[in-house]
């Protein structure tokens, strides 16, 4: 019964439709029922039932999804009680799931949605294995109701700042690696020794290990940070020994090697505004996110600061600006993050049966005149409110009215 | 301390346009430059040139740029605009404009000219790329008070991160101390000009900024060695230092009438200090809650000096009318908030906000990435006040990142607005700069052309890019 109470339509008439899979439509209508897309096109019949969005002049797109940052998992950057996006105890930190720190009552994330980004990745961070990087939809009573998917990755570092965790080479980093890696396998076949503690001692500890086998059998991603080319390619190197379904991310100098990252069929998560070198990233520039894309490297593009993950619009403008089309920037922020998370069955483009995340723009959303005007997330209209919007309500006029 | 006046002679500020004058006048704290080192003449604490400016106008051929968009940040966009730069000045802006024998054209159809970007609160080159510990030296955290130190003397001119900035359109800064100590230290302002050493590109007769910073920092740094741990003791602190600055500025008042006598005995960090309560140095105030701002300005009534800036200031919304009453710019961010507690308050209508409350907001970096896009930076800000209701113009938006920063460090009557006699620091833009989609193409710094980029001659490079940092454009 709750389920029929809930069952909602909404129509998004008249906009130009970028559905993403396919080419924009103009003048076309989003039909959305019971949290999903059921229809696109222009020839769509509107139930009398449905609430209906006059999209005429506007951009409709799918909400747009952020696959970097820790959305849900930090609160206030420098106020360590509200960050829960990091395991400090341990550096092999393979069975921490970030999911049970997700907080939906971060202020973050109305601040996020209301610009149009309506999914995001919430990564653990640090430390040579960090943990496992959940999904979630901006929108949620309760971590349940906000997951999207759980676990899509586990995040690994190959960059300098894993080299601590490795007696400070970075050959010893990949050398630690591979020991976890080769004694996640030898505690599957011996299991029964292990619990006989009839084994020498292993690389981690039995949770981590046993968090380490989907990777180890292609089933869950490796997310590795690597920004320095020969970093790259040690992850590429590794990708291949064990066979594990490897995502890229940072990849500064990944450019540098992008028809071998593309044979390699890698995709990489890119932010396109970073270029201040570092010994770790030398080649570090504006350029790569388009240079990957041209050697046919899937990219997702990110705005890794959480706090202003809605900068991703901007990111994505900027990655136009040096050299991406503006369809695959647009790809990079939608439906590429859906299938290298493993949810293009569900997101990341407007077509029927998917999850209906849809944002309604008045022009190009990567362009700073455009405003947000609708945001749908699961089906269900979202109200543009935020606690920034009630600090501008309340200062709008001076002196405030308490 | 003696400022090159001979320069800013040279240079012809003394007609500074009339827009720049209104500016002036309307702050009281606001003197054209010339008269600064007068001041300084009469009754600075020490009695020798200090670290003097070597920095030259770079010879240049007279440029005309025809037929551009030009915003001039004094009130006019003019369709179908040109301009004149020559020996260093804009000598004319205009539909018609002539042009003097021998001048570089420029076809500037489709472009958009903009005053040079001025960015009144980086780091570059006191925390210079890559980043190490070898590199970092923003911050002389060894006591709450160090108004002795002088970014400038820190500064790494090879730094990579300069011509990164430059390609962004912008053409003089405030390269400041970091913020972990109550008072951190001179600022140094510099033209952002490929050079070999700091002196080269210190900004003929431009005042020195005096970092101080509220709030988190300093309790978070000192707290648990010595102290400041609380916000009280911040306070304290500032009150302390500038009691003892003006004891030693009488004393030193009293010596300069006659000069009779031994000097007194120089103290490096009252010196600085003294010349803050001369009005001979500006303090540029980090502080982003409203209610400390409020604090620091009753500080400053009490010492009687003017903070001539707060600096990230992400409450200043709240209290917009006292800042603007007060005569105090509010150097904001478009959107950056919560990475602390005291910035969890912000908001994107902040500049959109002080702007409409009559104050004089302006947009700054603070960041090697943000002071590449300031102009995305302002566009960000002037959306969201439009978006909010409240009517930012372009023109005013435009201000945030060029004349209201120059005003900030008391260059606007130099700097800042693309008008005759002004310096001839003008970026060329792909398109609108307010656009995401747009580019600086060509940098003039005082006329010379410092950045064009569809010409690798005019790209410079830092040593430290040399053999290892791959040229743009290149494949590596």
């Amino acid at each position: 019964m709750i389920a029929v109470l809930l069952a909602q339509t909404i129509a998004v008439t008249g906009g130009t439709v970028y559905p993403v899979s396919g080419p924009k439509i103009a003048n076309a209508t989003v039909l959305i029922r019971d949290g999903k897309i059921a229809a696109v096109g222009t020839s769509v019949v509107v139930p009398s039932d449905a609430t209906r969005i006059d999209a005429a002049g506007k951009w409709v797109t799918p909400g747009l999804i952020d696959g970097g940052g820790q959305m849900g998992l930090v609160e206030i950057g420098a106020v360590a009680g509200t960050r829960d996006g990091s395991l400090a105890t341990d550096s092999v930190a393979a069975s921490f799931n970030v999911a049970e720190g997700l907080n939906p009552a971060s202020v973050l994330i109305p601040v996020t949605r209301i610009e149009g980004i309506t999914t995001a990745l919430a990564a653990p961070a640090g430390h040579l294995i960090s943990g496992q990087a959940v999904l979630i939809d901006l929108e949620g009573a309760t971590i349940e109701q906000m997951l999207v998917k759980s676990p899509v990755g586990l995040v690994a570092n190959l960059s300098e700042a894993a080299k601590d965790e490795a007696g400070g080479s970075r050959a010893g980093v990949s050398a630690r690696l591979r020991r976890l890696f080769r004694d996640a396998l030898e505690y599957e076949r011996r299991k029964a020794d292990f619990n006989r503690a009839q084994m020498q001692p292993l690389a981690a500890a039995a949770p981590d290990l046993e968090a380490l086998l989907p990777v180890l059998h292609g089933r869950l991603p490796l997310i590795a940070n690597a920004e320095r080319r020969s970093d790259i390619e040690t992850a590429l190197r590794l990708a291949k020994e064990f066979q594990l379904k490897l995502i890229l991310a940072g990849a500064a100098e990944g450019w540098e090697i992008a028809g071998e990252i593309a044979a390699a069929g890698v995709p990489v998560l890119v932010q396109p505004l970073d270029n201040i070198p570092s010994y770790d990233s030398l080649g570090v520039r504006y350029e790569n996110a388009a240079l990957l894309a041209k050697a046919g490297v899937k990219v997702v593009l990110l705005e890794t600061d959480t706090h202003n993950a809605r900068n991703l619009r901007q990111q994505a403008g900027n990655a136009v600006s040096y050299g991406m089309s503006w369809d695959q920037a647009l790809r990079a922020v939608t439906l590429s993050p859906s299938e290298v998370f493993g949810v293009a069955d569900r997101y990341g483009s407007l077509e029927p049966g998917k999850v209906a995340n849809v944002v309604v723009w008045s022009g190009d959303p990567f362009e700073f005149t455009t405003e947000v005007d609708h945001v749908i997330i699961r089906g269900k209209e979202v109200p543009l409110r935020s606690r920034q919007t009630e600090l501008f309500q309340r200062y709008k006029t001076l002196p405030p009215k308490y | 301390m003696r400022n090159p006046v001979y320069l800013l002679v040279a240079l012809g500020i003394g007609c500074a346009s009339a827009g720049a004058r209104r500016t002036e006048t309307a702050n009281p704290a606001a003197r054209p430059p010339a008269s600064v080192s007068q001041a300084a003449a009469e009754s600075a604490s020490v009695d020798r040139a200090q670290y003097p400016s070597t920095y030259r106008r770079h010879p240049n051929p007279p440029v005309l740029i025809r037929n551009a968009i030009v915003m001039t940040a004094a009130g006019q966009e003019i369709r179908n605009g040109s301009i004149v730069l020559q020996d260093g000045r804009i000598v004319a802006v205009g539909e018609k404009v002539d042009a003097p024998a021998g001048a570089v054209v420029v076809d500037g159809t489709g472009k958009y000219l903009t005053p040079g970007l001025i960015d009144d609160h980086s780091h570059l080159g006191v925390y210079a790329a890559p980043g190490t510990d070898a590199e970092s030296d923003g911050n002389e955290a060894t006591n709450p008070i160090t108004a002795e130190v002088w970014a400038e003397h820190s500064f790494w001119p090879q730094d990579p991160q300069i011509p990164l900035a430059i390609a962004g359109g912008i053409t003089t800064i405030q390269a400041l101390p970091g913020s972990a100590n109550l008072i951190g230290g001179r600022s140094a302002i510099l033209k952002l000009i490929p050079a070999r050493t700091v002196q080269e590109m210190k900004f003929p007769g431009a005042r020195y900024g005096l970092k101080m910073a509220c709030g988190e920092n300093p309790k978070r740094v000192y707290g648990r060695r010595g102290g400041p741990s609380t916000r009280m003791g911040n306070m304290a602190g500032y009150r302390s230092a500038f009691s003892q600055a003006e004891a030693y500025r009488r004393k030193w008042d009293t010596w300069n009438k006659d000069k009779k006598g031994d000097p007194p005995e120089r103290n490096l960090r009252l010196e600085t200090l003294a010349e803050v309560l001369r009005g001979n140095i500006y303090v540029q105030n980090h502080c982003y809650r409203a209610d400390e701002m409020a604090q620091m300005v009753d500080l400053a009534h009490e010492f009687g000096f003017k903070i001539r800036s707060f600096h990230h200031a992400v409450e200043s919304y709240k209290i917009a009318d006292l800042l603007a009453k007060e005569g105090t710019s509010v150097s904001v961010w478009a959107d950056w908030w919560g990475f602390k507690e005291e910035a969890m308050d912000g908001i994107q209508q902040n500049a959109a906000l002080n702007q409409q409350a009559g104050g004089r907001p302006l947009i700054h970096s603070d960041s090697p990435s943000g002071i590449q896009r300031l102009n995305q930076e302002a566009a960000k800000a002037m959306y969201a006040g439009q978006r909010a209701g409240i009517p930012i113009t372009r023109d005013q938006a435009l201000r945030w990142i060029t004349v209201n920063p120059a005003w900030t460090l008391g260059l606007d009557s130099i700097v800042g607005t693309l008008e005759p006699g002004k310096m001839a620091d003008v970026v060329v833009w792909s398109g609108d700069p307010f656009s995401v989609y747009t580019k600086a193409v060509q940098v003039y710094n005082e006329g010379w052309l410092v950045y064009d980029r569809n010409d690798p001659a005019h790209q410079p490079r830092t040593d430290f890019e040399l053999g290892q940092v791959p040229a743009a454009g290149s494949d590596r």
